[in-house]
């Protein structure tokens, strides 16, 4: 019987391990390309469509900016100054193109480029919804262990008849009674507008506290929901049972292996509720009055200033599927059953 | 029958009975205006006050219950009519380049929030209570997809679908005749979700003025009317707050009870 050294067991296992692991490395950038050309795809049919639909919009720019008594040689100079003099097939390809490398093209009303424009009104608009992402993650999480910890009891129905008030609130509407309540009668706050960067991050994120509350007042209460859902589901788990058989208190077991466990749907859901933060604060920036994406895209539409439609639009879109891709990777990455699928 | 059941019932055919009247009875006429009986809280006379026009708040929350009910409803129409055949194909030819075609064009809607179908609408033909219906319906399009052809792909895999093949029928009458009449109770629960969903969308879009314009009556153009009044008539924020959160909270109670009393599951459980 020939005896198997110690070392070279060591060395094969080790060896097997790499292989595991590059095989593991090589499945998840395989996955990750699939999901990147699909990605690819996804936000190319967005741009077409976009593009579709606001061309079906009645009416010439030129003619709307300059009136109707324009000449016709004013008119094909600002035609062509706005690229609009080409097919639509090459005017789909400028814009596309333009927006790869960050030109947006220029605003039919206010004669600026657009990416400039646009870029003013992020450092609101994406601040808002990251404060409002990390409000409602804040609020939730605590509020949907302390429901699951304490399932069937007074703690748990009582977070639990909050969420499903909160899910059936409308955020514009606790926006007006946060006006009304913190601005109006107690003076805590403004009642509408931002007081900008330039005067001070605390000032900035000041003007902001009450919108950011109020996106994320409905967020939370999905959020907690699930939260408590699936912390519920951990806690049924065999794992959890060894966890309190080898001598972890509940509070201890429920921290260091239900916690944990249960963060993998709900980062999912955290990553999902961007995109619908982002939306939702364009119609809580007419709320408050904030100089956000939201004015930018409402202005727009009443002046008919569709290369600003047509561009918001699409970074929004843009957002809620690069976010969307981020999560699956995400989600790829911590649960490798999901790589082998497409 | 569960307590969820029971709430979420009474307060959904409550706003729906509320709606229903007002084609027949309203306190006042919703559009009279009456300027010297402006901006009066609750009272006796007008039971949720009057607006800045003189118009009775209670005859337009009855009105506006029509307007909402309306979208939401034709919006969830539109998403089962449009969502559930594409989803049951999707199942039928699981894996096929039609079910990848499908799946891949759920995503791509997917993408667009109604709010954001909502502007590009708006911004070709113009804001209407139409626009919102199409846009809140188009966003519900493949919620339904999804759903049927989850459930649907498992159905596929059981054996009396398996008989039902063995007997000579085609796909797409299985899908018709067995596989349909067994997701019924989940779209039934996701029809109502998607309802009260679509109160709150229809709401928000009115409110930025995307959707039902004037003189139509409806909650979230109440709600945006209210903002500059606030401060010295605040029942006229919080009365059609009130009256969509009573909608919405009904709905989603009768979602999940109608969830619970469905599944067969829970409901031996519970007995």
């Amino acid at each position: 019987m020939s005896q198997v050294s110690p070392v070279s067991l060591l060395a094969e296992r080790s060896c097997w391990t790499r292989s595991a692991s590059a095989r593991n490395v090589a499945l998840m950038l395989r996955y990750a390309l699939k999901r990147l050309i699909s990605l690819m795809i996804s936000l190319a049919v967005a741009s077409v469509v976009i593009f579709a639909v606001i061309e079906v919009a009645p009416g010439d720019p030129a003619s709307f900016m300059l009136g109707v008594n324009a000449q016709e040689d004013t008119l094909a100079a600002l035609r062509a100054e706005l690229g609009l003099d080409v097919s639509k097939v090459q005017r789909y390809f400028n814009w596309v193109g333009g927006m790869l490398v960050g030109e947006f093209g220029t605003s039919y009303t206010y004669r600026t480029p657009v990416a400039q424009m646009i870029a003013d009104r992020l450092w609101v608009s994406l601040p808002l919804a990251l404060y409002a992402l990390a409000l409602s993650t804040l609020i939730a999480f605590p509020a949907g262990i302390y429901a699951a910890a304490r399932r069937g009891k007074a703690g748990d129905l009582t977070v639990m008849g909050a969420t499903q008030l909160g899910i059936a609130v409308p955020n514009f509407w606790v926006a007006m009674m946060l006006v009304l309540i913190f601005a109006i009668n107690l003076r805590w706050f403004n009642a509408g507008g931002f007081a900008g960067w330039d005067n001070g991050f605390w000032t900035g994120l000041h003007s902001l506290t009450l919108p950011a509350i109020a996106l994320a007042l409905p967020q939370a209460a999905i959020l907690a929901r699930v939260m408590r859902s699936s912390l519920l589901d951990i806690l049924g788990e065999d794992f959890m049972r060894t966890a309190r058989a080898k001598g972890l208190s509940r509070r201890q077991a429920l921290w260091r292996h239900g916690v944990r466990n249960a963060l993998i749907p709900v980062l999912t859901i955290i990553g999902l509720q961007f995109s619908f933060l982002l939306a939702g604060s364009i119609i809580i920036e007419q709320v408050f009055y904030l100089p956000g994406l939201g004015r930018l895209v409402f202005q727009a539409i009443s002046a008919r200033d569709l290369i600003v439609v047509e561009s918001v639009v699409m970074l929004l879109v843009f957002a809620v599927i690069t976010v969307n891709f981020l999560v699956d990777l995400a989600y790829a990455a911590v649960d490798p059953r999901l790589r082998g699928r497409t | 029958m569960n307590r969820n059941l029971i709430l979420g019932a009474t307060l959904s055919s409550l706003v729906v009975l509320a709606a229903l009247v007002s084609f027949v009875w309203t306190p006042y006429e919703h559009a009279a205006l009456n300027i010297p009986a402006k901006l009066q809280p609750p009272n006796a006379q007008h039971w949720f006050g009057t607006d800045h026009f003189g118009r009775d708040m209670f005859s337009m929350i009855m009105v506006g219950a029509r307007t909402s009910i309306a979208v939401a409803l034709v919006a969830v129409g539109i998403g089962v009519g449009f969502g559930v055949p594409l989803g049951l194909t999707a199942a039928a030819r699981r894996g096929s380049w039609l079910d990848e075609v499908i799946m891949r064009g759920n995503d791509l809607v997917f993408a667009f929030p109604s709010l954001v179908i909502a502007i590009l609408i708006t911004a070709v033909f113009g804001a209407g209570a139409i626009n919102a219906i199409i846009a809140i319906g188009i966003f519900n399009i493949p919620v339904f997809a999804r759903i049927t052809r989850g459930a649907a792909l498992s159905l596929w895999e059981r054996e009396f679908i398996l008989a039902a093949r063995v007997s000579g029928k085609g796909a797409a009458r299985i899908s018709l005749e067995h596989i349909l009449p067994n997701v019924a109770n989940l779209l039934i629960v996701q029809g109502t979700i998607q309802f009260s969903l679509g109160i709150l969308a229809e709401a928000g879009l009115s409110y930025v003025g995307l959707g039902a314009q004037p003189p139509t009556p409806s909650w979230g153009r109440m709600l945006a009317d209210a903002q500059t009044m606030v401060s010295f008539a605040p029942h006229l924020a919080l009365i059609p707050g009130f009256a969509i959160i009573v909608t919405v909270l009904g709905l989603n109670l009768l979602g999940d009870g109608l969830r619970d009393w469905l599944d067969p599951r829970i409901r031996v459980a519970r007995a």
